[in-house]
């Protein structure tokens, strides 16, 4: 019977053991106070700014919206019907693609804005479900939603946080340290809420919109990557080169 | 009573891990973000109305691993106050250990957004927290204090006990194998069975494809155990009814673990039926253990009779009497 008792602790021991030693290097969640605006003169001249323009087109026929089974929660079942939202189309534009210069800047600096990005919970679904954000810029999370909702960031370069909030009106600010597209949400409460946030050191990022249209305005003339991203297609890139007042209309087509 | 009671913790033992693949099944481990509150509430009066999506699947789950503790630290306290077997004690004590340790592992895996080697170890620890009720339910039990002598002195089988602390042995490490594939989302790696990519050996590999193979081999490996086991109890011991049942048991469990197994492949991980593989496999072992303990009875009347007349040994148990260790096949 000791060899019994000694075998237990034994075996219990490793386990914990095992558990112990590969337990460290986690990180704490992000704090919860939005810095100031850092002070950097805008490189930019406004004389010679550019615009790059342009739409994002759908070649093929998207896969059929799946209806979401709401029965998990009462409130989202009373919101009225879901279907998935992986491809919202207009006409051929595909629409929630973010599109940000991905290089050509060079060391430029940019100030950050102060003005918070909002991720909302409501109804049920992120709103919006694609956006853009600067590194250090406000980010505040909102529950419009009379249900509970926990707010899951999974980065691989930011700091990884899940938040609960259980009521209407409650907020969370954070801020994102690092470059990083796409950072994504989950809500593990409700498993087809998911949004993406591209967390950029620039101003230069646009969610394709109405007939898959965007537009990057107040660029410095020069040769840039544009990279289109979609939450199913992946990515493309283009190379652009824009002179000075120059408005270039480019255009991304994802296959499906 | 003691026998009763410790069968019930074991059972209750076994829904919490059912609960538990539930919530691993669902995906849903981080839809309570807090802990040990739930969205700011106490564990015990959060609201039943908010229980919504994933929620209800994770705090169903800290409410019965709540009540499980509860039932253990009952049963610590009852053995401590009522048990002349000090190692049954103590048994009492590490199954309390266990389950708080535990209790704090489910815990930190969700404050750290579940790490792989949290969650894997919360799975492990699971099996011998069930494990250990199991064993305390067998060893208060009335077949137990009579040492199985309705039909004659237990049996002191050498290699009888070897192989079912080997099988057990397995059945752990195989347990510890399937946590890992769970863990690190490898249940699909291998899409197909019974073969592996349409070959018996899969012609590609990465990580989450040598987890995934590994639990299939140690499932081969844990069924030839349990086949070897099983075996040399009906051939040898036909006649000792406590051998005999937990044999067939282990047999019928194994072929359900099985099927499971292969079912969850061929159904993409339905959730019913991954969760229902999760607490089979804690039958497994649990029965594996039974079934070691069981085999090893002689042994412990043995002990107890040499360390009740040895230096330094207090412990009396009359039950201990009865067994005849012997090295013969019975």
């Amino acid at each position: 019977m000791n060899v019994l008792i000694r075998s237990t602790s034994l075996i219990l021991g490793l386990t914990l053991a095992g558990a112990a030693a590969a337990c460290g290097g986690e990180s704490a969640a992000p704090g919860t106070a939005a810095p100031a605006a850092t002070a950097v003169t805008n490189p930019v001249d406004p004389a010679t700014a550019g615009t790059i323009t342009g739409s994002v087109k759908l070649d093929g026929k998207p896969p059929a919206a799946a209806t979401i089974n709401l029965s998990s929660d009462d409130y989202c079942a009373q919101q009225g019907p879901k279907t998935t939202r992986a491809f919202v189309v207009d006409g051929d534009g595909l629409q929630n693609v973010f599109v940000y210069v991905k290089d050509g800047l060079g060391n430029l600096k940019f100030p950050v804005p102060t003005t918070p990005v909002v991720l909302d919970q409501k109804g049920c679904w992120y709103e919006p479900r694609v956006s853009g954000i600067q590194v250090g810029q406000p980010f505040n999370i909102v529950n419009s939603d009379e249900t509970l909702h926990n707010i899951h960031a999974l980065p691989m370069n930011n700091r990884e946080f899940n938040r609960g909030q259980r009521l209407k009106g409650e907020k969370y600010t954070t801020v994102f340290t690092t470059p990083e597209v796409m950072v994504p949400f989950k809500c593990d409460v409700h498993k087809w809420m998911n949004a993406w946030i591209g967390v950029l050191p620039h101003p230069f990022y646009a969610v394709s919109g109405a007939g898959g249209s965007f537009e990057l305005k107040g660029l410095p003339p020069g040769t840039y990557t544009v990279e289109a991203w979609h939450e199913k297609l992946g990515t493309q890139t283009q190379m652009v080169t824009i002179g000075a007042k120059e408005s270039k209309p480019i255009t991304f087509t994802f296959k499906v | 009573m003691r026998h009763f009671f410790a069968s019930l913790v074991a059972a209750s033992t076994a829904v919490l891990i059912f609960a538990g693949g539930l919530v691993t099944s669902t995906e849903s481990g981080l839809s309570v973000p807090d802990w040990p509150t739930t969205y700011g509430y106490s564990m015990f009066t959060f609201p039943l109305s908010k229980m919504v999506g994933g929620i209800r699947y994770e705090h169903t789950h800290r409410l019965i691993a709540s009540t499980v503790g509860f039932l253990i630290v009952m049963l610590a306290i009852w053995l401590w106050r009522t048990e002349p077997r000090a190692w049954v004690r103590r048994l009492g004590y590490i199954a309390l250990g266990a389950v708080i340790t535990q209790g704090v592992l489910g815990g930190i895996t969700v404050l750290f957004f579940l790490p792989d080697p949290i969650s894997i170890a919360h799975a492990s620890l699971a099996q011998i927290v069930f494990s250990l009720t199991m064993t305390i339910a067998v060893v208060t039990s009335p077949g137990w204090m009579r040492a199985y002598s309705t039909h004659g002195p237990a049996p002191d089988d050498r290699r009888l006990q070897r192989i079912a602390i080997v099988t057990a042995a397995v059945v752990y490490v195989q347990i510890i194998v399937g946590a890992t594939m769970r863990h690190t989302g490898a249940g699909l790696a291998i899409p197909d069975f019974p073969l592996a990519f349409g070959q018996l050996i899969p012609p590609q590999w990465d990580e989450k494809i040598a987890i995934h193979f590994a639990h299939r081999i140690g499932a081969l490996i844990a069924s030839v155990c349990v086949l070897a086991t099983t075996a040399h109890v009906f051939y040898h011991h036909r006649g000792r009814r406590e051998l005999v049942r937990p044999s067939i048991l282990l047999l019928v469990l194994v072929a359900t673990q099985l099927t499971l197994g292969a079912l969850t492949v061929l159904s993409h991980k339905d959730v019913l039926i991954n969760s229902l593989h999760v607490v089979t496999g804690g039958c497994v072992l649990a029965t594996s253990v039974v079934l070691a303990l069981r085999a090893h009875r002689a042994r412990f009347a043995a002990a107890s009779i040499a360390g009740s007349t040895g230096a330094g040994s207090t412990e009396q148990d009359p039950a201990y009497t009865v067994g005849v260790p012997s090295r013969g096949h019975a």
